[in-house]
């Protein structure tokens, strides 16, 4: 860190990082974080401040100062406080007492990863196991130095009490005796009994309020080091096209220009893309001269695509009945469907669309000979030191990452792209290098969210029940899923799997799937595939219900008390550790039901609508209310929010956040978002050609209930998506009586008189 | 290149830069303010508002030659020693932020909000408001926030 000016010095993440890296006293330590939350506790560390260190997430100094590593990149989910805050709760410490030491990546924290709602999951076990640990140890410690009983003594706020002998010591006190103890094995140490817990479950400030709310240094384009230089990078507007030639001499002579060059890059669509570096020093004078930059391009083979030409060929794949693929079969679909009391068809599509996180993708990377220091707003760490190693050369092991906080992320810094350009570009450059994404280079250069049509048929028998659903579902497909390969597959994000609902619940099943054959960057946006699966699903499940002439609510409890065919698709929501469970979406959906007055009667042109979603072992139901006017503007009056997420919340304040966050990202995805692809470029460039919903259509009425189920504690970044857009458009056929079956909602005229 | 005498938070501030340079990018790369951010560069998003004599300007479009002197107060300029403004406060109190990245943005327009309405209707944020955008979509707490800030701001706090 002796990189570090006193800007980027000015944060205390980078303070405790730069002491620690010069006392390397926590490496070899080792709390093996494995995906199934199981830590395995070492043995204590001495240290050379005299700190009891029992695990490489914590340490308590002598004068009582108790630090515990933040070690999931934060990307506005709140996992710099939340995960932290599990292990304080069963460490029985104050938390406006505890320091959080933010920003490293480091092997000893095992998955550093941010994403898949997978954080509370995945380290919700081993951080209590850890804060238990070593309060357990502390007491042990107190016992040891008083000679009395340790189940005569009590913790509380940072500190170990003996109520018979009126004695008390702060945590600090029993650090000297508590670093000579052997870490008593994870079997022998009890846990808090939730219903004690005084932290989890509480409403709690993000710890960084306000340094946010000072403008303090805290994201990737914040970072500075001396000597930095400013880069932007042109890629061809054809994903993926070779530089043939670029004016480099006019580039290089322009003012406060260092350096031009063209790096040849890969066919990795979420890697290297070839492309012009222009290195300059500032921002603005790199962002001015690539206005004179040229550059000819070899656009390659898919120069001539365009949304309108995929959105034709997917009308004619999905009218035939066989797919590329079949995702699940169950019993015979034809046969129910030539039989059913009523069929019902029905196509649901929606478009590509862009992450556009508020911080457009950036790094700063500063390689000197076989080592890279990289300061990066990455969800993952570990990936993008492997981004920046393919494009340097550089081992891996010889690169560190700085994990910094990012502006936004929604699955678009799950690669890391960014990084590895960064890098390639400080090492041509032999200098610190800052490289800041224009908008434009955001919007055009994303990884979408991949696009889908799916083309429905419902069978419904004469009591009214669903005995054949049919999907002939369409969507992109990329060679080697975008990194190069011979193989067309289903883009990141894009499949749809054979565990989702309504399957299981339906005797005759059937999708298939079919893939039109593109170049495009396809990534994870927030819930990835189920974002969209939702507003198909429940709509269309809203249809057949209104044929059925049954009550949107009591058809889909119908649907959920029918008895399930086995799992044998797994898929996105069960394979997070799970399966879909009829129960807790039962759940979600009465509470919901209860909590909005399902039921209640409207004027023409309002209305309420209701849908629920699995995933990311999630369960939430919404009943959404809107208006309609006469012109058809569409507004969302009120949501209900009903959430399962298991037993315990950890954070009360992020937890609504989250879901108060999703219902209007989800409404702003559903009512404008699109990027259209022409003569294979993306064509939209900044907001005012993508429009995201502003707070003026912001619903104003949002009520979020936590159903507290028996089940382990699970993510909320994600599972508050899927549903937000079929609840309102449910809402809207029920105000109106018109179908809403496209994102974006702004292209279906919804006048009525 | 040229030299500008700037006011930047009640100091002043000499820079050399090409005329046309953005104010926003003289803040961030010239003088290490980097609170105000970088999010669409053309005055389409909000997150680089700052107040140019008192008004909420996009920095993104503003040449630093227009600037003159004129005094200029970014989101490191808002709290005066140490003391966070009622909305600044407000903002930690009610959680707002998610990745925060726009907040400062919010703050920098909400604050001349309140001095023009000290008890802003919901449709006074709407209109004040919609220039910025959030992609967390943290509108909800935004508005709770502003309400709470001018409540505050009623019990004696400075804006």
């Amino acid at each position: 860190m002796s990189t570090n000016s006193p800007t980027a010095l000015d944060r205390r993440s980078f303070l405790s990082l730069s002491a620690l890296t010069g006392g390397g006293f926590l490496l070899g330590f080792y709390a093996g974080i494995s995906s199934s939350g199981g830590a395995e506790l070492g043995q204590p560390t001495d240290t050379s401040l005299g700190e009891f260190s029992p695990n490489a997430f914590l340490r308590i100094s002598p004068d009582g100062t108790v630090t515990i590593v933040a070690h999931k990149p934060d990307m506005g989910q709140g996992v710099t406080t939340s995960i932290p805050m599990i292990l304080a709760e069963e460490l029985d410490v104050d938390w406006q007492s505890v320091k959080l030491d933010i920003g490293r990546a480091d092997s000893a924290f095992g998955n550093q990863l941010s994403g898949g709602s997978r954080s509370v999951p995945n380290s919700y076990d081993s951080m209590r196991q850890m804060g238990a640990t070593a309060r357990a140890m502390l007491v042990t410690a107190a016992a040891q130095i008083w000679g009395v009983p340790e189940a005569e003594l009590t913790t509380a706020a940072g500190s170990v009490t003996h109520a018979a002998s009126d004695r008390k010591a702060g945590y600090g006190e029993l650090v000297a005796k508590a670093k000579t103890l052997p870490v008593p094995l994870a079997s022998s140490v009890r846990l808090k009994d939730p219903k004690d817990f005084k932290l989890l479950g509480t409403r709690v400030g993000n710890y960084q309020n306000r340094d946010i709310v000072t403008g303090k240094p805290l994201f990737g384009i914040d970072q500075k080091v001396p000597g930095m230089l400013h880069a932007v990078y042109q890629k061809c507007p054809v994903f993926g096209g070779k530089v043939v030639s670029a004016n480099l001499d006019t580039i290089k002579t322009l003012p406060g220009v260092k350096n031009a060059f063209i790096i040849a890059g890969t066919d990795n669509l979420v890697g290297l893309m070839p492309g012009v570096a222009i290195v300059a020093d500032s921002t603005w004078s790199a962002i001015s001269a690539r206005r004179q930059l040229e550059v000819q391009w070899d656009e390659g083979d898919h120069a001539n695509d365009s949304s309108v030409e995929f959105a034709k060929q997917a009308a004619e794949l999905g009218a035939k009945p066989e797919g590329m693929s079949v995702v699940r079969n169950d019993g015979d679909t034809s046969a129910a469907l030539a039989t059913a009391a009523k069929v019902i068809e029905a196509n649901y599509s929606y478009p590509l669309i862009a992450h556009a996180c508020m911080e457009p993708m950036n790094t700063l990377a500063y390689v000197q000979g076989d080592r890279a220091e990289l300061w990066s707003p990455c969800q993952e760490p570990a990936g993008a030191a492997r981004a920046a190693a393919a494009a340097t050369g550089i081992p891996v092991g010889n690169i560190k990452v700085n994990v910094a906080r990012m502006g936004g992320a929604f699955g678009r810094r799950w690669f890391a792209g960014f990084a590895a350009e960064a890098a390639i570009i400080s090492q041509k450059s032999g200098a610190p290098v800052k490289l800041t994404w224009t908008r434009e280079d955001d919007m055009r250069h994303d990884e979408y969210r991949p696009g889908g049509f799916h083309h429905f048929k419902g069978g419904i028998d004469e009591a009214g029940k669903l005995i054949a659903w049919q999907n002939h579902y369409v969507t992109f497909g990329v060679m080697g899923r975008g990194r190069g390969g011979e193989s067309l597959q289903a883009g990141i994000g894009a499949g749809l799997d054979g565990g989702q609902f309504p399957a299981r619940f339906v005797p005759n099943f059937r999708t298939v799937q079919s893939l039109l054959d593109c170049r495009i960057p396809m990534g994870p946006w927030r819930c990835p595939g189920n974002n969209a699966f939702g507003f198909a699903i429940q709509g269309f499940i809203d249809e057949l219900a209104n044929a059925a002439g049954k009550d949107p609510l009591l058809f889909r409890l119908d649907l959920l008390n029918t008895p399930p065919l086995p799992n044998a698709g797994g898929g996105r929501g069960g394979g997070f550790g799970g399966g879909f469970s009829a129960e807790r979406a039962r759940g979600v959906l009465q509470l919901a039901a209860e909590k909005a007055g399902w039921g209640k009667r409207f004027e023409r042109g309002q209305g309420a609508g209701i849908a629920f979603h699995f995933s990311h072992q999630g369960y939430v139901a919404y009943v959404a209310e809107v208006s309609v006017s006469k012109a058809g503007a569409l507004k969302v009056d009120r949501v209900v929010a009903a959430v399962d997420v298991g037993r315990q919340i950890v954070n009360l304040s992020g937890a609504e956040g989250q879901i108060e966050g999703s219902i209007i990202d989800a409404l702003s995805a559903a009512k404008y978002q699109e990027v259209v692809l022409e003569r294979g470029r993306m064509v939209k460039g900044n907001f005012a050609e993508y429009p995201m919903l502003r707070i003026n259509e912001a619903p104003t009425k949002i009520k979020v209930h936590f159903l507290r189920s028996d089940n382990s504690p699970t993510g909320l970044g994600e599972p508050g998506i899927p549903p937000l857009a079929p609840a309102v458009a449910n809402a809207v056929f029920a105000a109106i009586g018109k179908r809403i079956r496209e994102f974006p909602f702004s292209k279906t005229d919804l006048s009525w008189s | 290149m040229s030299e500008y005498q700037l006011h930047i938070n009640g100091q002043p501030r000499t820079v050399d830069v090409a005329p046309e340079t953005p104010l926003l990018w003289v803040l961030r790369d010239s003088l290490d303010l980097v609170g105000t951010k970088f999010g669409c560069g053309m005055a389409q998003c909000g997150a680089c508002s700052v107040h140019v004599d008192g008004e909420a300007v996009r920095s993104c479009v503003l040449p630093v030659s227009l600037v003159g002197d004129k005094k200029v107060v970014t989101i490191e300029g808002l709290a005066t020693e140490g003391k966070l403004t009622p909305l600044q406060q407000a903002w930690c109190v009610l959680d707002v932020a998610q990745c925060g990245y726009c907040q400062a943005g919010q703050i920098m327009c909400a604050s001349i909000l309140l001095r023009e309405k000290p008890k802003p209707t919901d449709a006074d944020i709407d209109l004040a408001m919609s220039g910025n955008l959030c992609r967390c979509a943290t509108y909800h707490r935004i508005r709770a926030g502003i309400h709470r800030a001018a409540e505050l701001a009623a019990e004696g706090g400075a804006r």
